[in-house]
Order: structure tokens, then C-alpha cells, then sequence
């Protein structure tokens, strides 16, 4: 049964969500609340509801990413959405249609909510000031993921009943990672203390001005943290060597069983996936009692189906005003 | 019972402890027992006695700037050679530089260079672990794994980190360790192919030189990272610096209380550029002998106390290497075992320093540089000894060397002080 | 603003149903209650309750969050914002007569989405509709097959059902 609570009725006014760190906690926790309203639709044998019925959304990625592209597409599927798929490897302006022309292109077809994953930070933002369709940020450059902090804190919530006062961590190459911007917004606005963990030279500059703790030593914040959150480390994706390894780097900042051990008993363990098995988790910690890596996955379906609900409603009231 | 030692009547110098004066030391199983006035006539004849009436008694003397060419170059020196001249020398500790071929860049290459100092068993040899693979510069070396296995420290020693991006990575990286970074400050562009330093005998020899700017402004570049990196644990060591504006540098960043230290070699406070005129290699070294302002800086540096350490940079080349045009030969110095004598000629002798701060600057200094529980002859701590003979007279002579290379500018210098004994780990390795 | 059922009333409204839905049903059927978010809700487990004593076995009782079913979500009628909640209906209401409750039916559109909202969930053998105000102006043809009160209030005016579980006292009041 999914946790419910009577949140404070707050207006829901934004047809796009681009990221999290503009909404307040009160909005952060509405989504989470109309999340839980989502979940058993994906468990029951009818695995659809009407809301969306007619309406159309574009799955917009300039970058390769099956599992989020499959999340919003099985989301807007519940939601009796049609979904055009639009994947570009390549989004460079040099081998064909600017960004901006893609999306117009589109929205002449009569498309009604834009799901968008660039490499490019802001592109999101960018889209929204120029189209009327809704906008929903499913990764931009390192700027944000706001359904993976929201999956995220939803998964925490769901558990451990509140974020308030949670000692939690994240682990891994935080200056490249947007997980762990929109993780640190979300976590920080619901009242955990956040924890920033890795080698100095994935750190990114000016970090002690983020609402956030950091620490360079694993060992010294696991035996604290109620939960951890083990980022993704993608060598084909740094540059610049920032450490000399990938032993060297495991064995330092893996999440190891041995390190568990010291760790609390009821710790939660979390992955934004897909896990490199051995490198920053040892397979026995992803497979353990205590990881709720799959549990993520599930709960991503609901939060992004009342993501789409949610921005459709506000789009919908806006056009009646008009 | 041969585990016994006293060392009788000496003038006991161990800065590290503030003691300088007449008395004994006494050593038990390998560990210094207790530095006093000692009695034990009584049972003179269960231990060995070392009459060190008229000798300094200090503590083994730490080296931690040397080449011992192993793995790769051991046709130069090797690891057991090296030791060897180092512990005739009074050095009961060197640090080896990555240099090597192969670089020492993992934590096999650190162990198989504390396996060979085992089995020389002379001196304690540390290493220190290059910064980056290869010493190229690009991707930074594994300095966890290497630092769990014994390096003191890192370096690319031969070459300056050039790239300042990685230089200001691999400081924020290391600052995880807690280990010291070494940098042999020379900006490449700068240096350019120059075999000397740059100035009016340069020109005159008809030889390119190397701008002390080359120097300085990586230390300076260097410098302003140390400001700004918010870690508790980077410590920045400066190599051999040479030149005047390297010392003034220093001076400043010290002002700021800032982490880093420094060392000088025997040839920076000796020789001056005009020994190049006869393109004698023995000469040839890098930094390069500069001129007498700069010698006068650096000595001037040592009185004040600015300078941390005193450091050979022993570099061994073979005779056919060395027997090539100036601008052809490689550089290097090997000073390792007429080290001592040589800083008594350029410190004690001319006044600038005395004993006791000497002994620091190649004891207590050095061992806190890299942080090794040495340098001391405290209580407890391993029988690390040295026993000097301040006031014998003698001409160096490289054939008596027992180094394997012979490229020694000293050769026939009428030198005083020399070591007469040296005990490490309560065990006499050297006796003249 | 005036009351037009107090809180005896209301009890004895309830009775009535009660009686109506026994009377009518076959004792030998599985019936069940299933309660319209939210104060359907309140009704459906009061009515659940009485169902189960005068019948001597238990009538299982739910709650049905029609929110993602409703008409209006692409066409606004009003700044009010929908919450989506959960659905909870512990039991299978497939062969089951369920007994849907509300606490007004007035258009007839919130019948509506709940029957699509409930057949999603599985084929009941029957669906019956149990209100406490059956109030004129329907713009669906849906009747409710139990009603504990008739009302013809002016569309101007709104019909409020005040329930102590959720709003302190039992009473019933046009605006």
C-alpha cells in the first residue's frame, strides 16, 4: 500500500518541470503524494487510466538512454498517451536540424507534452520558452534529472516514512553528474543532510557553496549514512584523467561488502542504474537485502506518470484562462 | 651480548630532541636505549664500545633526493651500489627518485624497490612514486595503491609537471593521502634545449641556456595552486632549487604559511656557471650551476632558515656517457659520498650555519618531509647512527668510490670532515 | 445557508438504505461496499458496517479514487485543483454485486468515472448505486438505485454533506 498523506493543498501551476531546484518542498512532496495515487495502476490487470486519453507526447532524446526512454514511454502508455519516439545520437548543429527546429517541427504535428534528454545543460529551459507543448527534463547536460530525484526521494520516503534528519550520501563523479544535483535539491529541500563523497578531482569547483557536506573518504562517512546513493562512473565519458585507475578508484570508493559491514544494519543502498558490477558496487551489495535498485525502477514509473499528469492538469488550466 | 652498543664520549648532536653536548649513547636490540651520561664500566665487557671521544654523534643522515638507476640503468648504479655509497657516506636513509625505467608508477614497482634495499641491506631506501604514467605528464599514476605500499611521497622528478590542469588535479588527488608532492620545477618551454644556465657565459661558451624563469615560474604557477586548494593534507616539496628569485619565492610563500618546503644540493651552494667554461661535463647538471648572486641567495636562505633540507640529487652516469660534447651529455652530479665534506665546506666552514642546524638540515628536516619516524635519537626510536670525525683532513678521491659511476666534479678537492662510522638499525654497516 | 438534514436525520437516512439494500439484494449473494472518494468513502464504511451486523457476516468494504477518470481533466470547469489518491479495495470484486456509495449524486458524471474506474479493476456481477442526497439536474442518464434523500436545490446552490469523521458534526446544508 502506497504512503499517503494529506498534503497541504497546494496550487500545481507549472505546465513544465525542467528541474528541481526551483520547487518548493511543498511541491516536491505533492508530486511524491499524487505519485503514490499511480502505483497500483502498474499492478493491477488493467494497466491503464484515461487521464492522457488523446493527448501526445514526443520522447525527445539526444542522448542514448533506453531505461528512461522506456520509463516515460511505459508511463505515457498508463496514461492512455500516444507517444511518437524521436531518438538522435548525434544533436550536433553541424549535421542537421537545430534543436529548436526539431521541436517546431514537431509541434506542428500537434504534440502536447515534450519529454527531452540533451547533452547540453538548459536545453531543456530552452525548448519551454520556445514551444507551447509542456516540457518535462529527462536529463540535461550535468544541469539535472528531476525525475530521478524525485524517483529518488520517493523510494526514501516510501521506506523510511520521511526524509527529515536522514544522514545520506552521494557517491561517485558529482561534478558530471546531474543525478546528484536534482538528488541534492530534493533530498536537501524534504530536510536530509546530504553528503557529497569522492576523489577530489571529481568534485565539482566551489562545492562548499551547495547546500551539501563533502567528504573525500568513503570509510569515514559509511559507517553514518542511512542512505547511500552509489553514482555510475562512465569512463568513456571523462576526460581529462581525474583519477588513475578504475582499480585504484574501486578501492577507494566501491561500494564493497566489506565496507558494508560497517555500515548500519538497515541502510539503503541505491543505484540510478545501470550499475557496473565490480566497479563502483560489488554484485553481492546491488543483489543484497538491503538495495532498493529495482524498487527505484518501479517506483520511476509512478513518478513519472504523475509527472505527466501532473503537467498536463496545469497546461490544461492555462489554456482555459486564455 | 653483541646487541649491545655504547657509543662513549662523543659530542651527542640530535636537534630533533634539542641536545647538543657531551655524553653516550646506548643502544639495545636495534633501539636507541638512552642518550645520557652512561655508566657501565661495570659491564664494559658484554657489549661493544665505540670510543667516540674528539666525533659528532648524530643521527643517521637522511638523503632524500638520490638516483640509484634501478630497474633499467643498472650499468650506472644499482640499488645495492647506491646503498652502499650512501651508508660509507653516513646516509643511513635515501629516498630514491621514480625515474627509472620502468618508472616506479604501482605498488609492485615501490615493493621491488624495497625488496632490493633488503637485500643490499645497507641503507633504508625509500621511493617516492611518479605522479603521472610514464612520467609524461597526462594521466596521473596510482598514488593510493602506492602509498598503501611505502612511497613517501611523488614526483616526476626529471621532469616538472607541465600541464597545470593536471598538476592542479594531481595535488587535489594526492591531498586524499596525505603524502608529500615533490616538483623539479622547470617549464619545458621556457628551458627550452638549454644545457646550461642563461646568462653571459652561455653566450660567450656558444651554448644554449636555461632561463631561471624556467625555474621560478612553475614554482610561482605552483605556488599559487598551494593558495588555493582548501585541503588539509597537500604538502608541496620544491626540488633542488637553484636561483635567487626561487629562494625569494619561497620566502613569501612561507610568510603565508603555506605548505611547502624546499631543498638545496651541494653543487647550488659550491659551483657557479663559470666552471662550464671548459665544457667539462662533471659540470653539466640540471637545474644548472647558476651565478654567484644565486649561490650567495641560497646560502644566505640557509642561515635564515628558509631552506628545509639538504639534498644530493646524486646522479650517476657512466664515464662513455659523460665523455660526449656539452651539448650532447646528460646531466647530473654524483655527490652522494663526499656529500657531507662538501656541506661543511659551504656551510660550516664559511660560518653561515653551525653543527646542530646543519645536522637538522640533513636529519629532522628531511624525515619530516617525507614522514618517516626517523631523523631522531630519541628513546625507542631505531639505532639510526652516525659517528662524523669533523676535523679530518683529506682529499676526495673517486676511485674510492663505491658508487659504480665516477662523474664527480670533486675529484682532488681538499675537503675536511669525513664519517666514520655509520650503524644502522643498531648494526655498524660502515666503519672507515 | 440552511440545514436540511441534521445529524438524526442522516442516521435514520442511513437505516433506510440499509434496509432497502437488504431487502433487495438475495441474502445468498456476495455483496460488497465500495465508497467514492471522499465522502463516499465515510458513508460506504458506516454503511459497510451496518450491512455486516444486520446480515451477520462481514460486507468487505473499498475506497474509489476516481480522479484519473474524470471528464474535466483536459477541459477545466473550475480553478480547483484534482488530487490524485489511492484506490483500496482489499478484495476482488470480481461475481461480487458491489454496492458503489457517494455522498451526492447530481450530474451523474462522478457515477460515471467511478464505474469506468471500477470496471478497469475487473468484471463485477453487478454494480448498484447508493447515495445519501439524490439532488436534481442530471446531465448523464444515471439513477441511483438507493437514495436517502430527495432534494430539488437550484443549480446556483450547493448541496454540502458534513460528516463528523471528516468535518466534525453529521449534517447536511444548501448554500
Amino acid at each position: 500500500m502506497a504512503l499517503i498523506r494529506k498534503s497541504k493543498q497546494i496550487k500545481w501551476h507549472r505546465k513544465h518541470l525542467l528541474g528541481l531546484r526551483d520547487l518548493s518542498p511543498e511541491e516536491i512532496s505533492y508530486i511524491l503524494d499524487t505519485a503514490g495515487g499511480f502505483e497500483q495502476i502498474s499492478t493491477r490487470s488493467v494497466k491503464k487510466a484515461p487521464p492522457l486519453r488523446g493527448k501526445v507526447v514526443v520522447n525527445l532524446f539526444f542522448e542514448d538512454s533506453t531505461r528512461t526512454r522506456n520509463s516515460f514511454a511505459l508511463a505515457a502508455n498508463r496514461l492512455s498517451a500516444d507517444i511518437i519516439e524521436f531518438t538522435k545520437k548525434d544533436s550536433s548543429v553541424s549535421k542537421g536540424e537545430t534543436l529548436l527546429d526539431t521541436a517546431k517541427n514537431l509541434e506542428a504535428m500537434g504534440i502536447d507534452i515534450v519529454v527531452i534528454r540533451h547533452s547540453a545543460g538548459g536545453a531543456a529551459k530552452f525548448l519551454s520558452r520556445n514551444i507551447n507543448a509542456s516540457v518535462i527534463n529527462a536529463g540535461d547536460g550535468f544541469c539535472e534529472h528531476p525525475t530521478q530525484g524525485l524517483l529518488d526521494v520517493y523510494t526514501i520516503r516510501k521506506i523510511k516514512g520521511s526524509l527529515e534528519g536522514l544522514k545520506i550520501a552521494i557517491v561517485g563523479d558529482i561534478a558530471h553528474s546531474r543525478v546528484a544535483r536534482s538528488d541534492m535539491w530534493a533530498m536537501t529541500k524534504l530536510g536530509a543532510e546530504v553528503t557529497f563523497v569522492g576523489p577530489p578531482t571529481l568534485m565539482p569547483s566551489q562545492v562548499h557553496q551547495l547546500p551539501v557536506k563533502v567528504s573525500y573518504c568513503l570509510d569515514e562517512v559509511i559507517e553514518e549514512v542511512d542512505v547511500i546513493n552509489m553514482l555510475r562512473i562512465q569512463f568513456e565519458r571523462l576526460g581529462g584523467n581525474p583519477f588513475p585507475s578504475i582499480r585504484e578508484y574501486s578501492h577507494y570508493f566501491g561500494l564493497t561488502v566489506e565496507r558494508m559491514k560497517r555500515a548500519k544494519k538497515n541502510i539503503m543502498v541505491m543505484h540510478p542504474g545501470p550499475i557496473n558490477r565490480g566497479l563502483e558496487i560489488e554484485s553481492e551489495v546491488a543483489d543484497g537485502n538491503n538495495s532498493v535498485i529495482l524498487e527505484q525502477v518501479t517506483n520511476g514509473l509512478a513518478v513519472r506518470m504523475a509527472v505527466l499528469f501532473l503537467v498536463n492538469q496545469a497546461a490544461a488550466q492555462q489554456a482555459v484562462k486564455i | 651480548m653483541n646487541n649491545e652498543l655504547l657509543i662513549k664520549n662523543g659530542r651527542v648532536i640530535d636537534p630533533a630532541n634539542n641536545i647538543d653536548k657531551k655524553c653516550d649513547v646506548f643502544v639495545v636490540d636495534g633501539k636507541i636505549a638512552d642518550v645520557g651520561n652512561i655508566e657501565k664500566s661495570a659491564t664494559e665487557s658484554t657489549h661493544r664500545v665505540i670510543d667516540a671521544t674528539g666525533k659528532l654523534v648524530v643521527p643517521g643522515l637522511i638523503d632524500i633526493h638520490v638516483h640509484f638507476r634501478e630497474p633499467g640503468d643498472e650499468e650506472e648504479e644499482t640499488i645495492a651500489s647506491g646503498s652502499s655509497a650512501a651508508v660509507a657516506a653516513g646516509f643511513t636513509s635515501v629516498v630514491c627518485m621514480p625515474n627509472t625505467n620502468p618508472v616506479v608508477e604501482n605498488e609492485t614497482d615501490v615493493e621491488y624497490i624495497h625488496r632490493k634495499a633488503r637485500q643490499a641491506r645497507k641503507t633504508h631506501v625509500y621511493t617516492m612514486g611518479a605522479i603521472t604514467k610514464g612520467l609524461a605528464g597526462v594521466e596521473l599514476a596510482e598514488m593510493g595503491f602506492m602509498s598503501e605500499a611505502g612511497a613517501v611521497g611523488f614526483t616526476d622528478d626529471g621532469n616538472g609537471v607541465q600541464d597545470p590542469a593536471v598538476m592542479l588535479r594531481a595535488l587535489k588527488y594526492a591531498g586524499m593521502f596525505d603524502v608529500v608532492i615533490a616538483q623539479h620545477c622547470q617549464d619545458n618551454r621556457i628551458a627550452g634545449n638549454g644545457v646550461m644556465n642563461s646568462g653571459y657565459y652561455s653566450t660567450i661558451l656558444g651554448l644554449p641556456g636555461i632561463d631561471p624563469l624556467a625555474e621560478e615560474a612553475m614554482l610561482w604557477r605552483d605556488i599559487q595552486f598551494l593558495k588555493k586548494i582548501p585541503q588539509d593534507c597537500i604538502r608541496y616539496h620544491a626540488q633542488h632549487i637553484s636561483t635567487a628569485g626561487s629562494v625569494a619565492l619561497i620566502r613569501n610563500a612561507k610568510k603565508d604559511s603555506l605548505p611547502i618546503t624546499c631543498e638545496v644540493t651541494p653543487h647550488h651552494l659550491l659551483l657557479t656557471e663559470e666552471r662550464c667554461a671548459e665544457y667539462d661535463t662533471n659540470y653539466k647538471v640540471n637545474p644548472p650551476l647558476r651565478g654567484a648572486t644565486d649561490v650567495e641567495a641560497l646560502r644566505q636562505a640557509i642561515s635564515e632558515g628558509l631552506i628545509d633540507a639538504l639534498a644530493t640529487d646524486h646522479a650517476p652516469h657512466l664515464q662513455s656517457e659523460k665523455e660526449l660534447e656539452f651539448l650532447t651529455a646528460p646531466f647530473g652530479i654524483a655527490s652522494l659520498e663526499c656529500a657531507l665534506a662538501l656541506y661543511i665546506k659551504a656551510l660550516i666552514e664559511p660560518g653561515i650555519i653551525d653543527w646542530p642546524e646543519l645536522i637538522r638540515l640533513m636529519t629532522q628536516n628531511p624525515a619530516r618531509i617525507i614522514g618517516i619516524d626517523k631523523g631522531t635519537l630519541g628513546k625507542g626510536k631505531q639505532a639510526d647512527i652516525t659517528i662524523i670525525n669533523p676535523d679530518l683532513e683529506y682529499e676526495i678521491d673517486v676511485n674510492t668510490f663505491r658508487s659504480k659511476s665516477r662523474n664527480c666534479p670533486y675529484n682532488g678537492w681538499n675537503v675536511k670532515g669525513k664519517v666514520e662510522k655509520t650503524i644502522v638499525g643498531g648494526e655498524i654497516r660502515f666503519e672507515s | 445557508m440552511k440545514v436540511i438534514l441534521d445529524s438524526k436525520q442522516i442516521k435514520q437516512a442511513l437505516k433506510v438504505l440499509t434496509d432497502e439494500i437488504i431487502s433487495d439484494i438475495p441474502c445468498n449473494l456476495d455483496i460488497a461496499v465500495i465508497g467514492i472518494r471522499s465522502r463516499g468513502e465515510i458513508l460506504a464504511q458506516r454503511l459497510s458496517g451496518q450491512l455486516s451486523r444486520k446480515l451477520g457476516k462481514d460486507v468487505p468494504c473499498g475506497t474509489l479514487d476516481i480522479t484519473l477518470y474524470r471528464d474535466d481533466l483536459n477541459s477545466p470547469q473550475s480553478t480547483a485543483q484534482p488530487q490524485v489518491r489511492t484506490t483500496e479495495i482489499g478484495f476482488d470484486i470480481n461475481e461480487k454485486i458491489i454496492i458503489l456509495v457517494d455522498d451526492v449524486l447530481y450530474t451523474g458524471r462522478s457515477t460515471r468515472a467511478a464505474m469506468d474506474a471500477l470496471i478497469d479493476l475487473g468484471r463485477p456481477r453487478a454494480i448498484r448505486l447508493a447515495v445519501l442526497i439524490d439532488r436534481a439536474g442530471r446531465e448523464f442518464p444515471i439513477q441511483a438505485d438507493y437514495a436517502g434523500y430527495k432534494t430539488d436545490a437550484e443549480p446556483g446552490n450547493l448541496v454540502q454533506v458534513n460528516l463528523v469523521e471528516s468535518d466534525g458534526r453529521d449534517e447536511v446544508i444548501i448554500d
